[in-house]
Order: structure tokens, then sequence, then C-alpha cells
């Protein structure tokens, strides 16, 4: 082992750093990504409980999502045929009543909105899963924190590498989530309502959902994020390297 | 460390700190190691501050440092005011026993703990006075860390934990590749760039610990008990290779130990007790029997 050591102990030092090193401390966001991905794929089962959270209240967002566009095509159908139907009435009776119509459509403002609340509260609980996860993985990961710090590492570039994960979980997560989301709301309504309904949809919108459902869940994943991040970030180097998980 | 002489078969035994009992009679002898220990250790004392240099001699100076760690409502001082010179290319150890604020002193040098009063300076700049981007610099270009739980990053191979220095230096990808592979080489792993810490052993994770240390070429290493976590043969191995890269690369060693093959390779020994400086020895006073590495080597 100590053969050459000298000599190349001479060389390691005499390659000194002015020429090709500026006075700059950099991580730059390829090789962060690069590092974040492994802390991801090393601990697979965590990132992966973490990302369900992400993953079901994406879900029920986009389901709630796809059940109002369903429901707007069945209440279309519904009111083609009422009014086919009044039509024919009218040319009897030459009325134009339909019962209950008003009171149908108050309801099912009230339904959306409580279902929105659900909705909501679900994110909610969703963050707060996140955030309590990238707290869990801060905690396990002090002495690591502590041993970045000490090889130069700026407080920038500890929360870059968590958010970076973060937001790689968020958007996995929320991909899956509004797949399923979408995918299962429709099966059902299709399914109640007429195997048609796909034909009918209004697609722009259900696109422009399934867009807004991922930048959402990658929204909530990057702001659950920035709590533990910079906790992690703000440990002095000396009692990150301390701490015994 | 001298000779002992074992009490009960009369045989003069050589002692590393690590033999206990008498290998021809299995007599206890830990009473002797411990006062040939006493003695080593007490053997030459001397007062840390050395006015006849001049201060561009000395690559870390300490003034007047304190730290007091408030625990709640007490306040517990971990240093009281020590001064203490490091000269450019001086391989120092600092020993004392726990709690004896070895770690606090040697954490106020790597620039990762403020001092409540008092000041350390490195390379001439007080390190109060930096900014934490600066702060970051000095510990990235100046200073090589080695612990002694190794603290790689366990996600990361041996290469890739060597370059990652580098990568916060801002080098080029390729001139990392080939500097992170020639710092293995240097510290024998040459054949092991692409394992993860865990499929190595302690005394070559810690060996990529030295090469990771290396990465931006420091002026100081700073290791916080790097034998701590090894076995005999290995953590010889270790401080071989810190004091041949303290005499081959030039590299200023500060090394805070309780390990007494330590001693050996040290120029200047730090003694700390109660968060001052107790004394300090030079190694020429503590008249070591040097080149004993080979032969524990071959035995052990």
């Amino acid at each position: 082992m100590m053969i050459n050591v000298r000599e190349l102990a001479k060389r390691a030092v005499e390659t000194r750093t002015e020429e090709r090193l500026g006075e700059q401390i950099a991580l730059p966001w390829s090789a962060a990504f690069v590092i974040s991905m492994r802390n991801v794929t090393i601990r697979l089962g965590r990132a992966a409980i973490t990302a369900s959270g992400i993953v079901l209240g994406i879900a029920f967002l986009s389901y709630i999502w796809t059940a109002k566009l369903s429901e707007d095509v069945i209440e279309r159908d519904m009111a083609r045929r009422a009014r086919l139907t009044q039509i024919q009435i009218q040319s009897q009776e030459s009325e134009l009543v339909i019962p209950g119509q008003e009171e149908a459509e108050e309801e099912a403002q009230a339904r959306n909105a409580r279902q929105m609340w659900l909705v909501v509260m679900s994110l909610l609980v969703c963050a707060v899963g996140i955030s309590n996860s990238m707290l869990m993985s801060v905690t396990e990961r002090f002495r690591e924190i502590g041993t970045m710090k000490c090889l130069g590492a700026l407080d920038i570039f500890i929360v870059r590498l968590f958010l970076i994960e973060s937001i790689v979980l968020g958007v996995l997560g929320s991909l899956v989530g509004a797949f399923i989301g979408h995918v299962g709301g429709l099966l059902m309504y299709a399914w109640k309502g007429g195997w048609d309904l796909p034909a009918k949809l209004d697609w722009p919108a259900m696109i422009f959902y399934l867009v807004l459902s991922i930048l959402i869940g990658t929204f909530i994943a990057f702001v659950a994020a920035i709590l533990p991040a910079k906790r992690a970030a703000q440990m002095p180097a000396a009692a990150a390297l301390r701490s015994e998980i | 460390m001298a000779n002992i002489k074992c009490p009960k078969c009369s045989k003069e035994i050589e002692t590393w700190g690590v033999v206990t009992v008498c290998p021809d009679c299995g007599a206890d002898l830990r009473d002797q190691v411990a006062e040939a220990e006493r003695i080593t250790v007490q053997r030459a004392a001397e007062i840390v501050h050395d006015e006849s240099a001049t201060t561009h001699e000395f690559i870390v100076r300490t003034r007047g440092l304190t730290k007091v760690y408030k625990m709640g409502e007490v306040e517990v001082p971990a240093l009281r005011g020590v001064d203490l010179d490091v000269r450019r290319g001086e391989y120092l150890s600092i020993m004392g026993p726990s709690g004896s604020g070895k770690s606090t002193l040697f954490n106020m040098i790597g620039g990762l703990d403020k001092p409540t009063s008092g000041s350390c300076f490195i390379d001439e700049v007080d390190l109060a006075q930096l900014t934490a981007f600066e702060l970051a610099w000095l510990r990235c270009r100046k200073l090589g860390y080695i612990f002694q739980t190794f603290n790689l990053i366990p996600v990361m191979t041996a290469l890739e934990n060597v370059t990652l220095p580098m990568i916060f230096a801002g080098m080029g990808t390729d001139e990392m590749m080939e500097r992170g592979r020639m710092l293995l080489e240097l510290v024998g792993l040459g054949d092991r760039l692409n394992h993860k810490p865990f499929e190595l052993s302690g005394g070559q994770q810690q060996r990529v610990a030295v090469a990771r240390a290396l990465a931006n070429s420091p002026s100081i290493i700073l290791a916080d008990e790097p034998t701590g976590n090894l076995d005999l043969t290995t953590g010889k191995e270790i401080i071989a290779l810190l004091k041949e890269l303290n005499v081959g690369g030039g590299v200023t060693v500060i090394s805070a130990t309780h390990d007494l093959k330590m001693i050996d390779v040290s120029d200047r020994i730090v003694h700390i007790r109660d968060g001052a400086l107790e004394r300090i020895e030079h190694r020429h006073e503590i008249d070591l029997e040097v080149g004993r590495l080979g032969d524990e080597e071959a035995s052990g």
C-alpha cells in the first residue's frame, strides 16, 4: 500500500488549485439532481410511502374533477331528453314548467362545495404527511448534512437537495395519482352512465384538469419540503456531526 | 513508549499501549502499561506561546479561545482561554480525556463552531470575520476533515465520495474523475472505486475519507480520532498514511486523539484538560522508539 505514497502524495498536493478553480463554491443543478435521485432510489420504500400520500390526495382531486365533467355530460343528456319531452308537452298544453329543476341544481352546487372542501382537507393532510416524512428524512441524515457542510456545502445546497427530492416525489406521485383519479372516475361514470361517455366528454377541460392536478401535487410537495429543508440547512455543522441516530 | 518488565518472569516486553498480559507467563500487565503511559506523557512540558517564531510560520493560531455551552440554565465552560500556535507543515496531536474540550477546540479550528470569546486565525484570517460563504470556501479548499466514524455519504460510491468536495469547488467532470481516481490509488483503493461504503471495511472506509480530505489540496487536515473505530493494524495504516501525507505532501495535520500510536509520528503533542492547555510535548523530548510499526504489523 505504501510503495508510491510519498511520490503520489507530492503529486496530490502539488496540483495546486489556483489556476483551475475560481473563488467559487457551487453545486450545479445537474449534480444536485443526481445526488437527490440517488437519495430517492436508495430509500425507495420510504419514498414510496411519502409519494403515496400525494398519490391518494391527487387521485381524490382528479376523481372529483372527472366526476364533475362526467356529471355535466349526463346532465346535458338529461336536459336534452327533458327538452324533447317538453316540446311534446308544449305541443299539447303550451306551458313551460320543468318541476324540481332549480332545487336539483342547488343541491348539485352544495354537493360540489362539500366535495371541494373534502379535497382541500385531503390535500392539507397530504402536505402534512410529506412534511413529516421529509422531517424524518432530515433527522436521519443530520450526520450526512454535517459532513457535507464540512466539505464546503453552503446552506442553499442542502435546501436544494431536499427540495429536488421532494419535487421529484411530488411529480411522480401526482402523475400516478392523476392517472388513477381520472381513469378511475371515467370508468365509474361510464359504467353508471353508458359507455359512450368518453366520446361525449369535454376533453380539453379534462386535460386541463389533469395538468392542473399534477401542478398542484408538485406544488404541495414543494411547499411541504421547505420547512424541513430549512431546518436541515440551518443546523450548525458541529451540532449536525454530533447527532447520533 | 518504553519497554516494560514483566513482574513475574522479568521478560522485557515492547508495548504500544495494547499489550495487557505477558505473552510468556500470562501475568496481568495493565498497571505496568498504565505507568509506562503516564511516564511517557509526563516527560516533557512547554508553554504554548512560542514568541521567538514569526507569525507567518503559523498556519493556525488561537488567542484566548473560550467556549461556553448553555445547557438550559446551567453554563458549562468547554474551553477556558486557549492560546495555541500550529506551525505550517507540522503534525500536531491534541490529547486529552473525553470531556476535556478536545473536540470543541477541534471544531473551533475547523470553523465548525463559533467561540464564545477569543479568536481563531487560519493563515492569519480571523474565522469570526468570515461570512458563511467564505467559511464554506475555507472548509472546501483549505481544510480536509477526517472523522472517527468515517462519515462517508452512504448512498455514494468511494469515487463519488471523494469527488463531492470537487463538485463544490466547481471542478470539471473529467478532471474530477481523474483526480478522484488518483487519490483513491494514493490510499491504496484503486481497485475499489465503485464500492459503496458498506461494501468496504472500516480501514478502507477511513482511507476513502483520507482521500476525500485531500480532494481540493487542503493546507490542513483535521483528523478527529481517526483511528478510534479501527483495529490496531488498520489504525497504524491510517497513521502511517497521514504521516506520509504530512512529510511527503507538506500538509499540516492536526489530530485529536486518544491513540498512543499517534504520539510516535507527532511533531508536538498538546495535552488539554478541563478546557485549558495542560502542557505541550515535543517529539524529540519524548524519545520514542520509531520503527515499531513494521514489527507490530508483522506480529499483528
